[in-house]
């Protein structure tokens, strides 16, 4: 497979200064020059950040890579290098082939002038020629739908048609390498499914896609590799689906497993947790959670004197931290006080309930001190892991790829007379 | 900085059938590398870039004059008014020295260089600032934005040219053989100067908003300076050297030469105003070329 995107020790800085000085008059920058000339006023420590440090990957043709990684990782930033909005400070990287990105929708859309008029204008700003828009020009238009208001302008369209023209004009550039940054992307949900069912649209014909996100579950579903940045660095690169659980394990406080020392264990003097496991079904990696598999939230606690009657419970979030919901086990051995001794307790989250994306969980041995429930111990943002629709089409989603909202995804059992 | 290379070469094999009648284009060679220290106009690019400038003039066109009663009657208007002004108040209240030119053809003969010289020159340097969704989202050679800018008000010339051939026609003075030939060049010296002093108020513009409130004023004098109400060859040599280190000095007394069969302007002082626009442009080219690095990081 040929190479289509050759990047070698690209390194990105900025000075913070610079950022300070970004918006200044110019009587603040010579004032500030002249107190520097004459000793007045020391010169503020202009500190460097690499927002990139000698990355270099190669992306082959047909490939869907990932690109992972915290807040001010670098992520924007290679983005941007690559798209060609900011220069590297050091480094080199080619590019065979048209490039696009999704960040471009709209751009250079000029409200005075008519949709056709925009549509020369932003095709010609993406790099197309004017013999492909006319090529194109019909079909762009049938995709938007405003085939009637095409010798309009497009200040008097609606948000929604302005949105649909924007996009089936970057649609249509039809590139060899498609840049996008989810972060970034901009529009409602519905203008997102758009972008993202373009984007696997592209990648079934074969384009080579390079795809910047935080929601891990979209990487792990659409690319075949991943690179990881950290300050800057690639940390990790390979399969998408390890390249994510490692990213997973280090960046949740929680984990997939915990274990406390003896001394150490959270709890009191009735109850102490030992240790945490979150249990994913085989052939996937740990961290990551098919959406139609039951998971396990093992604990192992340790009942030290037999006090009152305690239980095992679980409150299960999703990455907002919204509460999806709480359970406790209810069997009747957990009525009486439990003798002392070590229980190992796994709560079963049936498969098919959690929506997609990071689920965090928080466990504890309670009582029930009515009104309230007594926590003899708990550990909050105790596991998390990433739930993820691999779409083969037997989820609550079915076929569908795009969005799907709520805190659950239950499949229900749906009747149907037909008369 | 970025350099574009077309590859004509190898496979451009379909990989899609999406586009197959669009597979005979040249696979592009992207290469992007750091800024160079010596900056320089990379015209091949520009030229690959020509209907992105085409597409920028003709949208900065259409727009100029959207929502206007008089429309593109504004480019006859504003010179003609200038004009009469200047007319009355330098021509008869203050008598300044026409030297052998009627007194109307001289001035619009000046306003009209003059008038595109101050649109050019405007638009130029806010062109960065106002096109910031384009600089920060989308690459390009930022070049063609002041380059835009400095072509959109030929157009207005161009209109407003018939009112210099209409007062040509009323005072019967016409050019008086070949040096018409020179009306094209010296309009040519006056895109440079804008273009030159457009590329490095642009620049400093992205960072200093202050050159919004320096142009107006500069174009204000400038008139004064340049000799568009008075001959030059009327006033004391001394003084014509000193204006001549005003490439717009030259530009509207080599035109009036031109056009009017007004007396020749002085060798040495067009040359001196060339020479500063030729300064300007490649100074300003250098402000501008390495800037551009950091346009979207501090616009």
């Amino acid at each position: 497979m040929a190479v289509v995107i050759e990047a070698q020790d690209l390194s990105k800085k900025y000075r913070i200064g610079e950022f300070r000085a970004a918006y200044g008059t110019l009587r603040e920058s010579m004032s500030y020059a002249a107190k520097r000339l004459t000793g007045r006023e020391h010169r503020v420590q202009d500190r460097d950040i690499w927002a990139l440090r000698d990355v270099s990957f190669e992306v082959p043709e047909g490939q869907v890579l990932g690109v992972i990684g915290r807040n001010g990782a670098g992520k924007s930033t290679l983005l941007k290098i690559l798209t060609r909005i900011t220069t590297p400070t050091t480094g080199r990287v080619e590019i065979r082939g048209r490039v696009g990105s999704l960040l471009e929708v709209g751009t250079g859309f000029h409200s005075e002038l008519t949709g056709r008029e925009n549509i020369y204008l932003n095709g010609a700003i993406l790099g197309m020629k004017r013999r492909e828009i006319e090529q194109r020009f019909d079909a762009m238009v049938e995709f938007s739908g405003v085939e009637k208001f095409i010798d309009t302008p497009v200040k008097r369209y609606s948000s929604g048609m302005y949105v649909r023209l924007a996009f089936s004009v970057a649609a249509h550039l039809e590139p060899e390498i498609l840049l996008i940054d989810e972060v970034l992307s901009v529009g409602d949900a519905e203008f997102q499914r758009r972008c993202l069912g373009r984007m696997e649209e592209l990648s079934s014909t074969g384009r080579t896609i390079l795809f910047v996100s935080h929601q891990l579950s979209s990487v792990a579903q659409l690319c075949d590799r991943a690179i990881q940045l950290e300050s800057g660095i690639v940390v990790a690169d390979g399969p998408a689906a390890e390249v994510i659980a490692n990213y997973l394990h280090q960046t949740h406080s929680a984990g997939t497993q915990r274990v406390w020392d003896e001394d150490a264990a959270p709890g009191n003097d009735l109850v102490r947790i030992l240790s945490l496991h979150a249990l994913s079904h085989d052939g996937m990696p740990p961290g990551i959670v098919d959406v139609r598999r039951p998971i396990g939230v093992e604990m192992v606690f340790r009942v030290l004197r037999s006090g009152k009657p305690v239980f095992p419970k679980i409150k299960v979030l999703d990455k907002e931290g919204a509460v999806a919901f709480n359970a406790m086990d209810t069997h009747e051995r957990w009525h009486e006080p439990a003798p002392p001794g070590e229980y190992t307790s796994t709560a079963w989250i049936p498969g098919n309930l959690l929506n997609e994306g990071t689920v965090s969980v928080e466990v504890a041995v309670c009582s029930v001190d009515f009104p309230k429930l007594e926590h003899h111990a708990a550990v909050y943002e105790a596991l998390s892991f990433e739930v993820l629709d691999p779409g083969e089409g037997d989820s609550a989603r079915g076929a569908f790829s795009g969005q799907w909202k709520g805190v659950v995804r239950p499949l229900l059992e749906w009747t149907v007379e037909e008369r | 900085m970025t350099e574009t290379k077309i590859e004509i070469a190898e496979s451009a094999a379909p990989k899609a059938p999406l586009d197959s009648e669009l597979t005979t284009q040249a696979e592009r060679l992207v290469v992007i590398r750091p800024a160079p220290r010596w900056p320089h106009l990379d015209v091949p690019e520009l030229w690959h870039y020509r209907e992105l400038l085409g597409r920028l003039v003709s949208r900065d066109v259409v727009v100029r004059y959207k929502q206007t009663f008089f429309g593109i009657a504004w480019a006859v208007l504003v010179p003609v008014f200038t004009a009469v002004v200047y007319v009355i108040v330098f021509g008869k209240f203050a008598n300044f020295p026409a030297g052998d030119t009627p007194y109307p053809s001289l001035v619009i003969a000046g306003v009209l260089p003059m008038q595109y010289f101050a649109s050019a020159l405007t638009g130029s340097s806010m062109s960065l600032a106002a096109n910031l969704q384009l600089v920060t989202k989308v690459y390009f050679p930022r070049a063609l934005l002041p380059l835009a800018s400095v072509i959109v008000p030929m157009i207005d010339f161009v209109v407003g040219l018939p009112v210099l051939l209409a007062l040509m026609w009323y005072y019967d003075t016409w050019p008086g053989g070949a040096e018409v030939l020179f009306a094209p060049l010296f309009m040519g010296l006056a895109f440079v100067t804008a273009l030159g002093l457009g590329f490095f108020f642009s620049a400093i513009n992205v960072r200093y908003r202050d050159v919004r409130y320096m142009i107006p004023v500069f174009l204000q004098v400038l008139p004064l300076l340049s000799g568009v109400m008075y001959d030059v060859a009327a006033i004391p040599t001394k003084w014509q050297w000193i204006l001549a280190f005003n490439p717009m000095t030259a530009v509207i007394s080599g035109w009036r030469w031109a056009m009017l069969d007004a007396s020749t302007p002085n060798p040495g002082q067009t040359a001196l105003g060339v020479a500063v626009a030729a300064a300007l442009f490649l100074g300003g080219l250098a402000v501008f070329r390495s800037s551009e690095p950091r346009f979207a990081d501090s616009i």
